[in-house]
């Protein structure tokens, strides 16, 4: 299979065109921009479309529309971006249109800065918009990552019918990776419900979010919640590496947990026995596999690039088996190795010394 | 014996939630003619934003989306890139149109977007309970212009057929009325030129429709008929603003 070097901004675009995605609509901010300038390229060469919208509330609902009308389609943006895509986030989860969302995040809040940051945590997993639903949210950490799961984002999209976040970070986007691209050979799901015309074969489909008698939406938000149990079940991912013996477990997501795994490396040449636990997916939390990853563990460190945000859900998941603690750096600043290193070393110096144990929890 | 007048395939024959004497029944019927006479039906899809015609998703025998408020022109817009041999409307109000979604409109036209247009004018905010519109006239006294409308405070209306007349990409804009028989029948041609111009992809067309809202105007249905006569008429006037549908493309 053929490798190329590429960004991971451009890579995630490439992958998505690959994917079978029609038509993408997106507006410029940085540090996600060069996803809309490989499109603008590309998409007039290879049959799709692409348009520059007059802001990210109009691109998010051409990409309503144009789901509507049954192709696979797309947006991308940066934090600012996704808050405004925010309104017509919500409408798409609750008219059940499959479409995929790019959030190369950036530093908050606010117009924050432009420099890499995790800080829509919160925003991607607990509340992409008003009202009750979920995305299923992608945290790739690496540009191969980054397109295995933009494939697998158009896929998932479709097969359950929700709008799919890829939640990259400037990081991400920004560096160069040999990746290279799967033979896999796209197979466009029939829609049946979409908006492509009756022609007077069938009666009039109709795409919705309006329920005006209370019992009918809530029937319409619990067949949803039915349809995200069915995605707990099939969809969530998640990567250990040297937990089963693992004293100390380390976790973090996307780019965090890169740095961290040097972290981790580290600590076990020092004889401190550390490991990391990464969820591929925030949404689905992989639940389970934390607490199979944990199983031996002292202590939990928790480390972002935000002010903690991850680490709420790993403390609920846990229920206070162990002892969970923070670390991150924010507003664009990228944690080094050796600053988590110097963590997992005065953990591990409070779990001798006694200071920290999950049994007296 | 032979029927001469009957529902238009396109209408659904389903109750609407419209208000007594409200003329959204009118132009539902008008844009059903026009889907039966150009046969586009089949190839119809239809959006409708938040505000009264909300739910003209259960009316219009065509495939229908239900847009957010103020963003059906970018809906339709996304319709249309994905599927250009599909015929995409809108059916707009003037709070959604002209004051959440004026930017989506302004650049839909800028565009050309190959789309048609429905805007009802109606110059109130109908759906919860008539408020203050973007094109509410000076003077008129809505839910949040107690007082009327005082220019001082509140600003001017907005005159959507001569703003998008200024914008280059703009097809065809016409200002018609529901209020009598012969302007009835203008506002048909009007709504069927508007389809017709995107069936010969002339692009970006948009009709505004003068229209009643006698339930928060609080008049009979015949007095809001007569005030569009006497008080729209002269502050909106009727009229062709732009068609470029006879010059060479």
């Amino acid at each position: 299979m053929e490798r190329l070097l590429m960004k991971g901004n451009e890579a995630l675009a490439e992958a998505a065109i690959r994917a079978g995605c029609k038509c993408f609509f997106g507006y410029p901010i940085t540090p996600q921009t060069e996803i809309s300038a490989y499109f603008a390229k590309n998409m007039p060469k290879r049959n799709g479309v692409f348009l520059q919208a007059e802001s990210e509330i109009a691109a998010v609902n051409m990409v309503l529309g144009a789901s509507a009308a049954g192709v696979r389609a797309m947006t991308s943006s940066s934090s600012p971006g996704i808050s405004l895509k925010s309104e017509g986030i919500s409408y798409l989860a609750a008219s059940d249109l499959p479409c995929v969302i790019v959030n190369v995040q950036r530093g908050g809040p606010g117009l924050g800065g432009i420099q890499p940051s995790q800080s829509d945590y919160f925003q991607a997993v607990k509340a992409a918009g008003h009202g009750d639903f979920h995305l299923i949210v992608y945290a790739p950490a690496s540009v191969q990552e980054t397109v295995d799961m933009t494939y697998l984002a158009f896929e998932n999209a479709d097969r359950y019918r929700m709008p799919v976040m890829i939640l990259s970070d400037g990081l991400l986007g920004q560096m160069m990776e040999p990746v290279s691209f799967p033979d896999t050979e796209i197979k466009l799901p029939e829609k049946e419900w979409a908006c492509t015309g009756h022609k007077h074969r069938r009666t009039h489909n109709i795409i919705n979010s309006l329920y005006l008698q209370p019992d009918m939406l809530e029937k319409s938000v619990n067949d949803r919640f039915m349809r995200y149990e069915r995605v707990k079940s099939e969809c969530t991912l998640s990567e250990e590496y040297l937990c089963s013996d693992a004293d100390i477990v380390v976790t973090a997501f996307g780019a965090s947990a890169r740095i961290a795994r040097s972290a981790v490396d580290s600590a076990r040449k020092k004889g401190i026995r550390a490991g990391l636990f990464r969820p591929k997916t925030l949404y689905p939390f992989p639940e389970t596999e934390l607490k199979a990853s944990c199983r031996n563990a002292s202590a939990v460190l928790c480390t972002e690039m935000n002010m903690g945000q991850m680490v709420y859900d790993i403390r609920l998941i846990l229920e206070n088996t162990l002892p969970v603690e923070f670390y991150g750096r924010t507003g664009g600043n990228i944690p080094s190795p050796e600053d988590i290193l110097t963590q997992i070393e005065k953990m591990n110096r409070r779990i001798k010394g006694g200071a920290l144990s999950g049994s007296s929890i | 014996m032979e029927a001469v007048f009957d529902r238009p395939h396109a209408l659904c024959d389903v109750p609407t939630h419209y208000c007594p004497g409200c003329t959204h029944g009118i132009i539902h019927r008008l844009i059903a003619e026009v889907l039966d006479e150009l046969d586009i039906e089949g190839d119809t899809v239809g959006v409708c934003p938040v505000g009264c015609s909300v739910m003209a998703y259960d009316y219009f025998g065509c495939d229908m989306i239900e847009a957010p408020h103020g963003r059906a022109p970018a809906v339709a817009t996304g319709v249309k890139r994905a599927s250009p041999d599909k015929v995409v409307f809108t059916y707009q109000g003037d709070g959604d149109l002209a004051a959440i979604g004026t930017c989506e409109t302004v650049h839909a036209a800028a565009r050309r977007e190959n789309i048609t247009v429905i805007f009802i004018n109606n110059t109130t905010y109908g759906m919860t309970g008539g408020q203050m519109a973007p094109t509410t006239i000076p003077g008129q006294i809505t839910q949040t212009s107690p007082y009327g409308r005082d220019t001082a405070m509140q600003g001017y209306p907005i005159k959507i057929c001569e703003m998008l007349a200024a914008v280059d990409g703009t097809a065809f804009v016409q200002r018609v009325s529901a209020d009598s028989v012969p302007h009835i029948l203008e506002a048909k041609k009007a709504i069927r030129k508007a389809f017709e111009n995107q069936l010969n992809g002339i692009g970006f067309s948009l009709v505004e429709v003068l229209s009643t809202c006698p339930t928060n105007w609080g008049m009979t249905p015949s007095a809001a008929m007569e005030r569009i006569r006497k008080e729209l008429i002269p502050y909106y006037p009727l009229g062709i603003y732009k068609d470029i549908s006879n010059q060479s493309k």
